[in-house]
Protein backbone atom coordinates (compact mmCIF):
# COMPACT_ATOMS: atom_id res chain seq x y z
CA UNK A 1 0.00 0.00 0.00
CA UNK A 2 2.57 2.14 1.21
CA UNK A 3 4.97 1.48 -1.74
CA UNK A 4 2.18 2.10 -4.49
CA UNK A 5 0.92 5.27 -3.14
CA UNK A 6 4.64 6.39 -3.11
CA UNK A 7 4.70 5.49 -6.85
CA UNK A 8 1.50 7.27 -7.69
CA UNK A 9 3.09 10.19 -6.28
CA UNK A 10 6.20 9.92 -8.26
CA UNK A 11 4.49 8.68 -11.67
CA UNK A 12 2.41 12.20 -11.30
CA UNK A 13 5.22 14.32 -10.57
CA UNK A 14 5.87 16.03 -13.52
CA UNK A 15 7.86 18.94 -14.91
CA UNK A 16 6.32 18.78 -18.21
CA UNK A 17 3.21 20.76 -19.37
CA UNK A 18 2.85 18.34 -22.35
CA UNK A 19 3.02 15.28 -20.56
CA UNK A 20 0.38 16.78 -17.77
CA UNK A 21 -1.91 18.02 -21.21
CA UNK A 22 -1.79 14.52 -22.54
CA UNK A 23 -2.57 12.92 -19.43
CA UNK A 24 -5.26 15.44 -18.08
CA UNK A 25 -6.34 17.55 -21.62
CA UNK A 26 -5.51 15.80 -24.40
CA UNK A 27 -8.03 17.94 -26.22
CA UNK A 28 -5.86 20.93 -25.98
CA UNK A 29 -2.82 19.55 -27.34
CA UNK A 30 -2.48 20.71 -31.41
CA UNK A 31 -1.75 16.92 -32.42
CA UNK A 32 -3.29 13.99 -31.11
CA UNK A 33 -6.12 14.03 -33.50
CA UNK A 34 -8.04 11.33 -35.13
CA UNK A 35 -8.56 12.91 -38.90
CA UNK A 36 -11.05 11.05 -40.86
CA UNK A 37 -9.44 8.40 -42.95
CA UNK A 38 -11.04 10.21 -46.26
CA UNK A 39 -9.79 13.11 -45.78
CA UNK A 40 -5.96 11.75 -46.35
CA UNK A 41 -7.41 10.21 -49.76
CA UNK A 42 -8.58 12.97 -51.65
CA UNK A 43 -6.11 15.99 -52.61
CA UNK A 44 -3.90 17.64 -49.93
CA UNK A 45 -6.05 20.49 -47.82
CA UNK A 46 -5.88 24.17 -49.09
CA UNK A 47 -4.35 25.80 -45.83
CA UNK A 48 -2.22 28.54 -45.12
CA UNK A 49 1.51 27.69 -45.48
CA UNK A 50 4.40 29.58 -43.81
CA UNK A 51 7.82 29.57 -45.64
CA UNK A 52 11.17 30.28 -45.83
CA UNK A 53 13.83 31.06 -42.03
CA UNK A 54 17.56 31.29 -42.01
CA UNK A 55 19.45 31.35 -39.30
CA UNK A 56 23.40 31.55 -38.61
CA UNK A 57 25.96 32.19 -36.19
CA UNK A 58 27.50 35.08 -35.91
CA UNK A 59 30.49 36.40 -33.09
CA UNK A 60 28.41 36.07 -29.92
CA UNK A 61 25.26 34.36 -30.98
CA UNK A 62 23.13 33.16 -33.05
CA UNK A 63 20.59 35.16 -35.29
CA UNK A 64 17.43 33.69 -36.82
CA UNK A 65 15.04 35.48 -39.45
CA UNK A 66 11.53 34.61 -41.31
CA UNK A 67 10.07 35.97 -44.22
CA UNK A 68 6.30 37.67 -43.71
CA UNK A 69 4.61 35.46 -46.26
CA UNK A 70 2.06 32.71 -45.95
CA UNK A 71 0.37 31.52 -48.99
CA UNK A 72 -2.41 28.49 -49.42
CA UNK A 73 -1.85 27.14 -52.53
CA UNK A 74 -1.07 30.31 -55.53
CA UNK A 75 -3.00 33.06 -53.45
CA UNK A 76 -1.34 34.50 -50.85
CA UNK A 77 -2.48 33.93 -47.56
CA UNK A 78 -1.09 36.32 -45.38
CA UNK A 79 1.38 39.15 -45.99
CA UNK A 80 2.26 39.87 -42.17
CA UNK A 81 2.59 36.92 -40.43
CA UNK A 82 5.33 36.02 -38.32
CA UNK A 83 7.38 32.65 -38.19
CA UNK A 84 10.12 33.67 -35.82
CA UNK A 85 9.09 33.46 -32.22
CA UNK A 86 10.81 34.24 -28.77
CA UNK A 87 11.20 30.75 -27.01
CA UNK A 88 11.85 31.90 -23.78
CA UNK A 89 15.00 34.17 -22.54
CA UNK A 90 17.63 32.44 -24.34
CA UNK A 91 16.27 30.70 -27.04
CA UNK A 92 13.98 31.75 -30.61
CA UNK A 93 12.48 29.43 -32.62
CA UNK A 94 11.48 29.52 -36.66
CA UNK A 95 8.72 27.47 -38.15
CA UNK A 96 8.02 26.20 -41.52
CA UNK A 97 5.06 24.16 -42.99
CA UNK A 98 0.87 24.30 -42.07
CA UNK A 99 0.61 27.80 -40.28
CA UNK A 100 -2.46 27.22 -38.15
CA UNK A 101 -0.18 23.86 -36.17
CA UNK A 102 3.01 25.48 -35.86
CA UNK A 103 2.00 28.47 -34.54
CA UNK A 104 -0.05 26.37 -31.97
CA UNK A 105 3.12 24.03 -31.09
CA UNK A 106 4.66 27.46 -30.78
CA UNK A 107 2.69 28.21 -28.23
CA UNK A 108 2.82 24.98 -26.30
CA UNK A 109 6.52 24.86 -26.50
CA UNK A 110 6.59 28.77 -24.86
CA UNK A 111 4.36 27.49 -21.99
CA UNK A 112 6.63 24.17 -21.58
CA UNK A 113 9.75 26.15 -20.96
CA UNK A 114 8.41 28.46 -19.12
CA UNK A 115 6.59 25.83 -16.83
CA UNK A 116 9.34 24.33 -16.26
CA UNK A 117 11.34 26.88 -15.12
CA UNK A 118 8.17 28.25 -12.78
CA UNK A 119 8.05 24.05 -11.33
CA UNK A 120 11.57 23.30 -11.02
CA UNK A 121 13.01 26.97 -10.10
CA UNK A 122 15.52 26.63 -13.17
CA UNK A 123 16.03 27.06 -16.75
CA UNK A 124 15.89 24.09 -19.20
CA UNK A 125 19.45 22.94 -20.49
CA UNK A 126 19.25 23.96 -24.30
CA UNK A 127 19.93 20.61 -25.35
CA UNK A 128 16.65 19.88 -23.23
CA UNK A 129 14.88 22.26 -25.03
CA UNK A 130 15.83 21.18 -27.99
CA UNK A 131 15.18 17.53 -27.13
CA UNK A 132 11.61 18.65 -25.83
CA UNK A 133 10.81 20.41 -29.32
CA UNK A 134 11.62 17.33 -31.27
CA UNK A 135 8.92 15.36 -29.00
CA UNK A 136 6.51 17.58 -29.91
CA UNK A 137 7.24 17.93 -34.02
CA UNK A 138 7.52 13.44 -33.79
CA UNK A 139 3.81 14.22 -31.43
CA UNK A 140 3.07 15.78 -34.82
CA UNK A 141 4.11 12.58 -37.36
CA UNK A 142 0.40 11.52 -38.08
CA UNK A 143 -0.78 14.80 -39.25
CA UNK A 144 2.77 15.43 -41.26
CA UNK A 145 1.63 12.19 -43.21
CA UNK A 146 -1.84 13.73 -44.39
CA UNK A 147 0.31 16.80 -45.13
CA UNK A 148 0.21 18.70 -42.28
CA UNK A 149 3.59 18.69 -41.36
CA UNK A 150 5.55 21.40 -39.47
CA UNK A 151 9.30 21.76 -39.47
CA UNK A 152 10.97 24.40 -37.15
CA UNK A 153 14.49 25.86 -36.95
CA UNK A 154 15.68 26.36 -33.32
CA UNK A 155 18.28 28.41 -31.98
CA UNK A 156 19.66 29.46 -28.18
CA UNK A 157 22.61 30.43 -26.08
CA UNK A 158 24.19 27.95 -24.07
CA UNK A 159 25.02 29.74 -20.64
CA UNK A 160 27.15 26.77 -19.91
CA UNK A 161 29.06 26.56 -22.65
CA UNK A 162 28.66 30.09 -23.45
CA UNK A 163 27.58 29.57 -27.37
CA UNK A 164 25.56 29.85 -29.30
CA UNK A 165 24.06 26.65 -30.72
CA UNK A 166 21.80 26.25 -33.91
CA UNK A 167 19.33 22.77 -33.98
CA UNK A 168 17.63 21.90 -37.32
CA UNK A 169 14.76 19.09 -37.05
CA UNK A 170 13.00 16.83 -40.01
CA UNK A 171 9.20 15.60 -40.16
CA UNK A 172 9.62 12.68 -37.36
CA UNK A 173 10.87 14.74 -34.81
CA UNK A 174 14.87 13.93 -35.42
CA UNK A 175 17.06 16.34 -34.14
CA UNK A 176 20.64 17.94 -35.92
CA UNK A 177 22.81 20.11 -34.66
CA UNK A 178 24.04 22.77 -37.35
CA UNK A 179 27.26 24.22 -37.62
CA UNK A 180 27.62 28.10 -39.28
CA UNK A 181 23.89 28.59 -40.70
CA UNK A 182 20.62 26.91 -41.87
CA UNK A 183 17.74 27.25 -43.79
CA UNK A 184 14.27 25.54 -43.46
CA UNK A 185 11.23 26.00 -45.91
CA UNK A 186 10.28 26.43 -49.35
CA UNK A 187 13.02 29.41 -50.42
CA UNK A 188 15.41 27.24 -48.28
CA UNK A 189 17.41 26.12 -51.44
CA UNK A 190 18.08 29.83 -52.96
CA UNK A 191 18.32 31.23 -48.84
CA UNK A 192 21.01 28.50 -48.87
CA UNK A 193 22.67 29.67 -51.51
CA UNK A 194 22.99 33.15 -51.02
CA UNK A 195 24.16 32.18 -47.33
CA UNK A 196 27.06 30.21 -49.19
CA UNK A 197 28.10 33.04 -50.44
CA UNK A 198 28.02 35.69 -47.54
CA UNK A 199 28.65 34.19 -44.41
CA UNK A 200 31.98 34.15 -42.76
CA UNK A 201 32.59 33.38 -39.40
CA UNK A 202 32.95 36.12 -36.23
CA UNK A 203 30.49 38.18 -38.28
CA UNK A 204 29.33 41.34 -36.24
CA UNK A 205 25.78 41.59 -35.55
CA UNK A 206 24.73 44.45 -37.88
CA UNK A 207 26.29 42.30 -40.17
CA UNK A 208 24.69 39.15 -39.95
CA UNK A 209 21.47 40.99 -39.67
CA UNK A 210 22.89 42.43 -43.22
CA UNK A 211 23.48 39.01 -44.45
CA UNK A 212 20.10 37.56 -43.16
CA UNK A 213 18.23 40.07 -45.09
CA UNK A 214 20.48 39.61 -48.34
CA UNK A 215 19.39 35.80 -48.01
CA UNK A 216 15.71 36.12 -47.70
CA UNK A 217 15.68 38.51 -50.48
CA UNK A 218 17.43 36.11 -52.67
CA UNK A 219 14.79 33.28 -51.57
CA UNK A 220 12.06 35.83 -52.47
CA UNK A 221 13.66 36.80 -55.97
CA UNK A 222 13.38 32.93 -57.05
CA UNK A 223 10.62 31.28 -54.65
CA UNK A 224 7.15 32.93 -54.95
CA UNK A 225 5.82 31.35 -51.64
CA UNK A 226 8.69 33.71 -49.86
CA UNK A 227 8.12 37.33 -49.03
CA UNK A 228 10.66 39.87 -49.74
CA UNK A 229 11.07 43.31 -48.34
CA UNK A 230 7.94 45.39 -48.75
CA UNK A 231 8.87 48.84 -48.86
CA UNK A 232 5.33 49.85 -50.03
CA UNK A 233 3.42 48.59 -46.91
CA UNK A 234 6.59 48.68 -44.90
CA UNK A 235 7.20 45.09 -44.01
CA UNK A 236 10.33 43.54 -43.48
CA UNK A 237 11.07 39.90 -42.11
CA UNK A 238 11.54 39.79 -38.47
CA UNK A 239 14.87 39.16 -37.07
CA UNK A 240 15.68 38.15 -33.95
CA UNK A 241 19.53 37.50 -32.09
CA UNK A 242 20.05 35.45 -29.02
CA UNK A 243 23.46 36.18 -26.97
CA UNK A 244 24.67 35.87 -23.43
CA UNK A 245 22.18 39.38 -22.62
CA UNK A 246 19.16 37.14 -23.99
CA UNK A 247 16.99 37.17 -27.39
CA UNK A 248 16.46 40.68 -28.76
CA UNK A 249 13.85 41.64 -31.40
CA UNK A 250 15.60 43.88 -34.14
CA UNK A 251 13.68 46.98 -34.53
CA UNK A 252 11.81 47.60 -37.50
CA UNK A 253 13.34 50.77 -38.23
CA UNK A 254 17.23 48.79 -38.06
CA UNK A 255 15.25 46.67 -41.30
CA UNK A 256 13.83 49.25 -42.92
CA UNK A 257 17.47 50.81 -43.37
CA UNK A 258 19.39 47.46 -43.96
CA UNK A 259 16.43 46.16 -46.47
CA UNK A 260 16.91 49.72 -48.36
CA UNK A 261 20.53 49.50 -48.84
CA UNK A 262 20.64 46.01 -49.99
CA UNK A 263 17.25 46.79 -53.06
CA UNK A 264 19.46 50.16 -53.41
CA UNK A 265 22.72 48.26 -54.11
CA UNK A 266 20.84 45.72 -56.15
CA UNK A 267 19.35 48.66 -58.12
CA UNK A 268 22.60 50.19 -59.12
CA UNK A 269 24.29 47.13 -60.36
CA UNK A 270 21.52 46.71 -62.81
CA UNK A 271 21.79 43.39 -63.01
CA UNK A 272 19.44 39.92 -64.28
CA UNK A 273 20.40 38.25 -60.80
CA UNK B 1 -14.29 -5.04 16.62
CA UNK B 2 -13.40 -1.86 18.54
CA UNK B 3 -16.02 0.33 20.16
CA UNK B 4 -16.61 3.74 17.96
CA UNK B 5 -16.72 6.55 20.44
CA UNK B 6 -18.95 9.02 19.85
CA UNK B 7 -17.27 13.04 19.06
CA UNK B 8 -19.24 15.50 18.42
CA UNK B 9 -19.05 17.30 15.04
CA UNK B 10 -18.37 20.55 16.17
CA UNK B 11 -15.72 18.76 18.57
CA UNK B 12 -14.18 17.13 15.69
CA UNK B 13 -13.46 20.15 13.29
CA UNK B 14 -12.54 22.14 16.91
CA UNK B 15 -9.67 19.38 17.26
CA UNK B 16 -8.57 19.66 13.23
CA UNK B 17 -8.17 22.90 13.19
CA UNK B 18 -6.36 22.94 16.47
CA UNK B 19 -3.84 20.33 14.72
CA UNK B 20 -3.27 22.70 11.65
CA UNK B 21 -3.02 26.10 13.93
CA UNK B 22 -0.12 24.44 15.84
CA UNK B 23 1.63 23.34 12.40
CA UNK B 24 1.47 26.82 11.13
CA UNK B 25 2.57 28.67 14.34
CA UNK B 26 5.63 26.20 14.57
CA UNK B 27 7.05 28.04 11.51
CA UNK B 28 8.72 31.21 10.63
CA UNK B 29 6.54 34.08 9.46
CA UNK B 30 5.70 35.08 5.94
CA UNK B 31 4.84 38.89 4.76
CA UNK B 32 3.15 40.26 2.05
CA UNK B 33 3.27 43.73 1.31
CA UNK B 34 1.58 45.74 -1.13
CA UNK B 35 3.21 49.20 -2.35
CA UNK B 36 4.34 51.62 -4.78
CA UNK B 37 6.62 50.10 -6.71
CA UNK B 38 4.61 46.52 -6.94
CA UNK B 39 4.40 43.72 -4.06
CA UNK B 40 7.50 42.30 -2.24
CA UNK B 41 7.20 39.11 -0.57
CA UNK B 42 9.73 38.59 2.57
CA UNK B 43 10.21 35.10 4.05
CA UNK B 44 12.49 34.00 6.87
CA UNK B 45 13.93 30.98 4.96
CA UNK B 46 17.73 29.87 5.44
CA UNK B 47 17.43 27.58 2.90
CA UNK B 48 18.65 28.89 -0.69
CA UNK B 49 16.44 26.54 -2.79
CA UNK B 50 13.52 25.50 -0.93
CA UNK B 51 11.37 28.27 -1.40
CA UNK B 52 8.20 29.04 0.25
CA UNK B 53 7.59 32.30 -2.50
CA UNK B 54 7.11 31.11 -5.83
CA UNK B 55 5.99 32.25 -9.26
CA UNK B 56 2.20 31.12 -10.32
CA UNK B 57 2.17 33.68 -13.45
CA UNK B 58 2.13 36.81 -15.25
CA UNK B 59 1.65 38.92 -12.46
CA UNK B 60 0.60 36.32 -9.80
CA UNK B 61 2.57 35.39 -6.91
CA UNK B 62 2.21 32.77 -4.42
CA UNK B 63 3.41 32.64 -0.66
CA UNK B 64 2.86 29.85 1.56
CA UNK B 65 3.60 28.86 5.00
CA UNK B 66 3.53 25.22 7.16
CA UNK B 67 4.90 21.62 6.17
CA UNK B 68 6.76 22.29 2.50
CA UNK B 69 5.61 18.84 1.16
CA UNK B 70 2.01 19.99 1.47
CA UNK B 71 2.73 23.86 0.01
CA UNK B 72 4.37 22.58 -2.29
CA UNK B 73 2.14 20.49 -4.27
CA UNK B 74 -0.46 23.13 -3.92
CA UNK B 75 2.37 25.47 -5.59
CA UNK B 76 2.81 23.10 -8.72
CA UNK B 77 -1.36 22.95 -8.88
CA UNK B 78 -1.72 26.05 -8.99
CA UNK B 79 1.20 26.37 -11.83
CA UNK B 80 -0.47 23.69 -13.51
CA UNK B 81 -3.85 25.63 -13.35
CA UNK B 82 -2.21 29.00 -14.21
CA UNK B 83 -0.42 27.98 -17.71
CA UNK B 84 -3.84 25.19 -18.53
CA UNK B 85 -5.74 28.32 -18.03
CA UNK B 86 -3.58 30.53 -20.09
CA UNK B 87 -2.85 28.07 -22.93
CA UNK B 88 -6.63 27.75 -23.07
CA UNK B 89 -8.15 30.66 -23.19
CA UNK B 90 -5.31 33.76 -23.23
CA UNK B 91 -2.45 35.25 -20.86
CA UNK B 92 -5.03 37.74 -19.69
CA UNK B 93 -7.64 35.46 -18.33
CA UNK B 94 -5.36 34.13 -15.76
CA UNK B 95 -6.12 35.93 -12.92
CA UNK B 96 -5.55 35.78 -8.59
CA UNK B 97 -9.16 35.42 -7.78
CA UNK B 98 -9.86 32.70 -9.91
CA UNK B 99 -6.61 31.01 -8.64
CA UNK B 100 -7.49 31.69 -4.99
CA UNK B 101 -10.89 29.83 -5.08
CA UNK B 102 -9.66 27.38 -6.60
CA UNK B 103 -7.16 26.94 -3.64
CA UNK B 104 -9.69 27.76 -1.57
CA UNK B 105 -11.96 24.80 -2.52
CA UNK B 106 -9.37 22.09 -2.57
CA UNK B 107 -8.19 23.34 1.00
CA UNK B 108 -11.60 23.46 2.12
CA UNK B 109 -11.97 19.54 0.34
CA UNK B 110 -9.14 18.35 2.09
CA UNK B 111 -9.62 19.90 5.44
CA UNK B 112 -13.48 17.92 5.55
CA UNK B 113 -12.66 14.60 3.89
CA UNK B 114 -9.23 13.82 4.51
CA UNK B 115 -7.39 12.04 7.56
CA UNK B 116 -5.18 15.32 8.38
CA UNK B 117 -5.91 18.74 7.46
CA UNK B 118 -3.40 20.71 5.33
CA UNK B 119 -1.33 22.53 7.85
CA UNK B 120 -0.41 25.19 5.50
CA UNK B 121 -1.29 29.38 5.17
CA UNK B 122 -1.13 30.36 1.85
CA UNK B 123 -1.14 34.02 0.12
CA UNK B 124 -1.82 35.04 -3.38
CA UNK B 125 -0.69 38.10 -4.84
CA UNK B 126 -1.53 39.81 -8.14
CA UNK B 127 0.22 42.92 -8.70
CA UNK B 128 -2.09 45.41 -10.65
CA UNK B 129 -1.16 48.79 -12.86
CA UNK B 130 -1.61 51.15 -9.71
CA UNK B 131 -1.72 50.30 -5.79
CA UNK B 132 -5.45 50.47 -5.80
CA UNK B 133 -5.44 47.41 -8.50
CA UNK B 134 -2.88 44.71 -6.19
CA UNK B 135 -4.99 41.76 -5.01
CA UNK B 136 -3.74 39.82 -1.84
CA UNK B 137 -6.02 36.73 -0.92
CA UNK B 138 -5.23 34.96 2.58
CA UNK B 139 -6.20 31.10 2.34
CA UNK B 140 -6.44 29.22 5.18
CA UNK B 141 -6.03 25.66 6.33
CA UNK B 142 -9.87 25.15 6.39
CA UNK B 143 -10.39 27.02 2.94
CA UNK B 144 -11.40 30.32 4.24
CA UNK B 145 -10.53 32.95 1.68
CA UNK B 146 -10.05 36.45 2.76
CA UNK B 147 -9.15 39.50 0.48
CA UNK B 148 -7.02 41.50 2.74
CA UNK B 149 -5.84 45.25 1.92
CA UNK B 150 -1.88 46.72 1.67
CA UNK B 151 -0.28 43.39 3.43
CA UNK B 152 -0.24 39.75 5.04
CA UNK B 153 1.74 38.53 7.46
CA UNK B 154 1.14 34.61 8.10
CA UNK B 155 2.71 32.03 10.31
CA UNK B 156 5.06 31.80 13.41
CA UNK B 157 4.61 35.12 15.78
CA UNK B 158 2.31 36.62 13.15
CA UNK B 159 0.57 39.13 15.35
CA UNK B 160 3.91 40.56 16.63
CA UNK B 161 4.98 40.76 13.30
CA UNK B 162 1.60 42.23 12.12
CA UNK B 163 1.82 44.83 14.57
CA UNK B 164 5.15 46.12 13.22
CA UNK B 165 4.23 46.05 10.02
CA UNK B 166 0.82 47.40 10.41
CA UNK B 167 3.01 50.50 12.21
CA UNK B 168 5.46 51.03 8.77
CA UNK B 169 3.20 50.56 6.56
CA UNK B 170 2.65 53.21 4.21
CA UNK B 171 0.87 52.84 0.55
CA UNK B 172 4.08 55.41 -1.09
CA UNK B 173 6.89 52.38 0.17
CA UNK B 174 9.12 51.57 -2.20
CA UNK B 175 10.91 48.25 -2.46
CA UNK B 176 13.60 49.35 -0.74
CA UNK B 177 11.42 50.60 2.21
CA UNK B 178 8.97 47.93 2.09
CA UNK B 179 11.76 44.92 2.12
CA UNK B 180 13.49 46.72 4.98
CA UNK B 181 10.04 46.62 7.30
CA UNK B 182 9.64 43.60 6.23
CA UNK B 183 12.83 42.39 7.96
CA UNK B 184 12.56 44.34 10.72
CA UNK B 185 9.26 42.89 11.55
CA UNK B 186 10.56 39.51 11.07
CA UNK B 187 13.46 40.23 13.05
CA UNK B 188 10.94 41.09 16.02
CA UNK B 189 10.53 37.78 17.37
CA UNK B 190 11.80 35.90 19.95
CA UNK B 191 13.82 33.90 17.33
CA UNK B 192 17.72 32.80 17.81
CA UNK B 193 17.91 34.35 14.40
CA UNK B 194 16.94 37.09 15.07
CA UNK B 195 19.62 37.77 17.86
CA UNK B 196 22.23 37.64 14.68
CA UNK B 197 20.66 41.42 12.74
CA UNK B 198 22.40 43.66 13.27
CA UNK B 199 22.02 47.56 14.02
CA UNK B 200 18.30 48.32 14.23
CA UNK B 201 17.45 44.78 14.55
CA UNK B 202 17.10 43.31 10.96
CA UNK B 203 17.86 39.83 9.30
CA UNK B 204 20.56 39.62 7.56
CA UNK B 205 20.68 38.85 3.45
CA UNK B 206 21.60 35.13 4.23
CA UNK B 207 18.49 34.36 6.54
CA UNK B 208 15.67 35.66 4.33
CA UNK B 209 13.88 34.55 0.87
CA UNK B 210 12.73 37.96 -1.00
CA UNK B 211 11.56 38.08 -4.24
CA UNK B 212 9.27 40.66 -6.11
CA UNK B 213 6.24 41.40 -8.30
CA UNK B 214 7.33 44.34 -10.54
CA UNK B 215 4.53 46.76 -11.23
CA UNK B 216 6.51 48.48 -13.98
CA UNK B 217 7.75 44.73 -15.63
CA UNK B 218 7.21 45.60 -19.34
CA UNK B 219 8.27 49.09 -19.58
CA UNK B 220 11.78 48.95 -16.89
CA UNK B 221 12.89 45.18 -18.13
CA UNK B 222 11.25 44.91 -21.50
CA UNK B 223 9.71 41.16 -19.71
CA UNK B 224 5.73 40.13 -18.95
CA UNK B 225 6.53 38.18 -16.35
CA UNK B 226 6.59 40.79 -13.29
CA UNK B 227 8.43 38.57 -10.69
CA UNK B 228 11.67 38.37 -9.64
CA UNK B 229 13.63 36.62 -7.14
CA UNK B 230 16.36 38.62 -5.51
CA UNK B 231 19.39 37.00 -4.66
CA UNK B 232 21.83 37.74 -1.42
CA UNK B 233 23.50 40.50 -3.14
CA UNK B 234 20.51 42.21 -4.27
CA UNK B 235 18.96 42.08 -1.33
CA UNK B 236 21.80 43.71 0.63
CA UNK B 237 22.11 46.37 -2.16
CA UNK B 238 18.26 47.08 -1.66
CA UNK B 239 18.19 47.39 2.01
CA UNK B 240 21.39 50.04 1.61
CA UNK B 241 19.07 51.50 -0.57
CA UNK B 242 17.43 55.43 0.53
CA UNK B 243 13.90 55.20 0.41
Amino acid sequence: MQETTANQVAGNATSSFTEHLQRDRPDLLPYNRAMPAAAAATAPLQVPHATTIVAMSYGGGVLMAGDRRATMGNVIASRHIEKVFPADRYSVLGIAGTAGIAIDLTRLFQVELEHYEKIEGTLLSLDGKANRLGAMIRGNLPMAMQGLAVVPLFAGFDTTAGVGRLFSYDVTGGRYEEREHHTVGSGSVFARGALKKLWRPNLAEAEAVSVAVESLYDAADDDSATGGPDPVRQLWPVVYTVNRDGARRIPESELAAVAGRIIETRSAERREA
Amino acid sequence: MTQQFYVSPEQLMKDRADFARKGIARGRSVVVISCQDGIALVAENPSPSLHKIGEIYDKIAFAAVGKYNEFESLRQAGVRYADVRGYSYDREDVTARGLASVYAQSLGAVFTAEQKPFEVELAVAEVGPTPELDHLYRLTFDGSIADEHGFIVMGGQAERVSAVIAEGWRPSLRFAGAVRLATRSLASGPDPAAEQGEAGGTLPAKAVEVAVLDRQSETSRGFRRAFRRLNDSDITALLAEED
